[in-house]
């Protein structure tokens, strides 16, 4: 099975988020980018599936990130036989723009599947796989967490809620949303990946950024005052420990 | 084009979810500033004999498919078309395991604009939202270009009880809809019962990435043993497979409301507040002064977990 996976460079979680000047995006000047965590299962999964099943695992981003190229080679080191940056030094763009980019790249590549994380925390305009089925027409299941191959295509596990899930046959090719692969998505060792670095691997195709047509403008966007809810505790760890046992006795928890 | 609010509704095993009626009431507020009527659609075998409990939409779309499951594709195939034949001004998606097929199809099916993570949305005059980005990090106010738009409501956006209250629907059966072919519904699976019951525990010290690393789970095991309760765990602790899906707390997991809940550098995405936030007593500990989880928290201390799980320890064990 041929399965192209879909990454993209979402700001790290991790990091304090700081907004522009006009107060309608984030300030990206020094933000840094992770791979988006649910698109390291989607590679995860599609690695998998070609360890048990054969086949190849083409990996297509778009450049908007300086972190991409290093994303694209961890791929590879990880197991993908191809990658593809589309363009280089693009701007943040919408769910809508990306699918579009997406879609143009797809249009030359031949595929069973395309795998793509479920969600991305900046997708305000819908997510990008499943609006990538819909522009392409293509069969799709998302919040799949678990997909195998079989003759008449594959047999692909959707989750609901409180753990129950439903398997669907699904015809190929399709495009997967992945919520989580089968195991958690696989280290490598940055030796593998200065390798795959120096191959010269990364295949990197131009690409102009899509008009706008998601029609959402944002006007305005702000971090919201999380300490609203919370009574916060002042003092060092000794403090916040006796605070916080003291808050645990007063809701009624005999310790 | 009409006034309409039309929101599709989830079942799953016979059951509306309460995300449906979150999403009744919020399509109620929004009839009242279009001045138009709340339409429900309900796809599936036994839409029929469903829709009673619709009894918030003024009109039920009952479409009768053969599969009384979800079918991704089928499905969001017949939504696609039943919004364009309804022509509804506003469509409500609630953002959770279907909506997530059916959002998108249903608005490049019909040219609409999609707004996504909504927490609240406006109709008075444009069509605004705010919505909620970045894990709960970044709220931002969004403007509808055009006056028609498909909306995908995060979970906790509207009050469920207000929107299973409500009277008796006119239900409009639609019988014979074909949808996309491509999905097939082969069956439904129980999760398997873990060791313990996460649900009726009254202290959950909960774990989330700031956990690091699955040796680390220990100590905060220990600490809830020792305060008499269990460890639970956020999705990307479970996803590593740290610990049981049956630990998971949030919208793939379970909904808790323990006496008390300790989360240990959790950051607190929608996804999780949703399982966690009815809890009676909730504490939270991380390091970043913006996690999302302080805003639901009535307890907060910015630090670094691994400083305060020994003094916790130490103060209970003496």
């Amino acid at each position: 099975m041929d399965i192209v996976v879909l990454l993209r460079a979402v700001p790290d979680p991790a990091e304090e988020l700081e907004l522009n000047e006009d107060e309608t995006d984030l300030d990206r000047d020094f933000l840094g980018y992770v791979l988006n965590e649910f698109d390291d299962h989607a590679l995860e999964e599609a690695i998998l599936l070609k360890e048990e099943a054969g086949g190849t695992v083409t990996v297509l981003a778009i450049g908007n990130a300086d972190e991409v190229p290093q994303m694209l080679h961890t791929a590879i080191a990880k197991g993908a036989d191809t990658a593809i940056q589309l363009g280089d030094d693009l701007p943040a763009l919408d769910s809508h723009a990306q699918a579009e980019l997406f879609a143009g790249a797809l249009a030359s590549l031949s595929y069973d599947a395309v795998f793509c994380g479920v969600q991305a925390t900046d997708e305000i305009d819908g997510q990008v796989g499943m609006l990538l089925s819909a522009r392409l027409g293509l069969p799709h299941v998302s919040v799949v967490v678990g997909a195998n191959p079989n003759d008449s295509g594959l047999r692909a596990t959707k989750e609901y809620w409180g753990g129950i899930t439903a398997d669907y046959q699904v015809s190929l090719p399709a495009v997967l949303g992945i919520q989580a692969a089968r195991q958690a998505p696989r280290y490598v060792a940055v030796s593998r990946i200065r390798q795959a670095q120096e191959s010269g691997a990364l295949n990197e195709v131009d690409a102009t950024p899509p008009a706008p047509s998601s029609r959402v403008r944002i006007d305005a966007v702000r971090i919201p005052d999380t300490g609203e809810g919370a009574a916060m505790i002042d003092g060092d760890e000794s403090a916040a420990a006796e605070r916080i046992l003291e808050i645990i006795r007063g809701a009624g928890v005999s310790v | 084009m009409s006034e309409d609010v039309l929101v599709i509704a989830e079942h799953l095993q016979g059951s509306f979810t309460d995300a449906t009626f979150e999403a009744l009431a919020i399509a109620r507020a929004l009839a009242s500033q279009t001045g138009g009527s709340v339409e429900a659609a309900v796809v599936g075998a036994n839409a029929e004999a469903m829709a009673a409990a619709l009894g918030g939409a003024d009109r039920i779309l009952a479409v009768v498919d053969g599969t009384a499951a979800f079918d991704p594709t089928g499905h969001s195939g017949i939504c696609a078309d039943l919004v364009s034949s309804r022509s509804p001004k506003i469509v409500l998606v609630p953002y959770t395991s279907v909506g997530m097929d059916v959002a998108s199809h249903i608005a490049i099916g019909n040219d609409l604009p999609l707004v996504s993570y909504c927490q609240s949305i406006d109709a008075e005059s444009d069509l605004t939202a705010t919505c909620q980005l970045y894990a709960g990090k970044i709220e931002a106010d969004v403007t509808v270009e055009g006056d028609r738009a498909v909306f995908a409501l995060l979970s906790g956006a509207g009050q469920a009880e207000a929107g299973r209250s409500g009277g008796v629907g006119e239900v409009e059966v639609l019988s014979e809809a074909a949808g996309a072919p491509g999905t097939t519904f082969i069956e439904l699976s129980e999760p398997e019962g873990g060791d313990v019951d996460i649900t009726t525990e009254e202290v959950l010290v909960v774990v989330g990435r700031g956990i690091e690393s699955e040796d680390n789970i220990e100590e905060a095991q220990e600490l809830a043993e020792a305060l008499g309760g269990a460890v639970a765990a956020s999705r990307p602790i479970i996803d590593q497979g740290w610990l049981a899906k049956s630990r998971q707390v949030g919208k793939s997991g379970l909904t808790v409301t323990p006496k008390v809940y300790l989360a240990l550098g959790v950051s607190g995405a929608p996804e999780h507040i949703e399982g966690m936030r009815d809890s009676s007593t909730i504490i939270a500990v991380n390091t970043d002064p913006q996690a999302p989880i302080f805003g639901v928290a009535h307890h907060g201390w910015v630090g670094d977990i691994f400083d305060l799980l020994p003094e916790l320890t130490d103060l209970l064990d003496n």
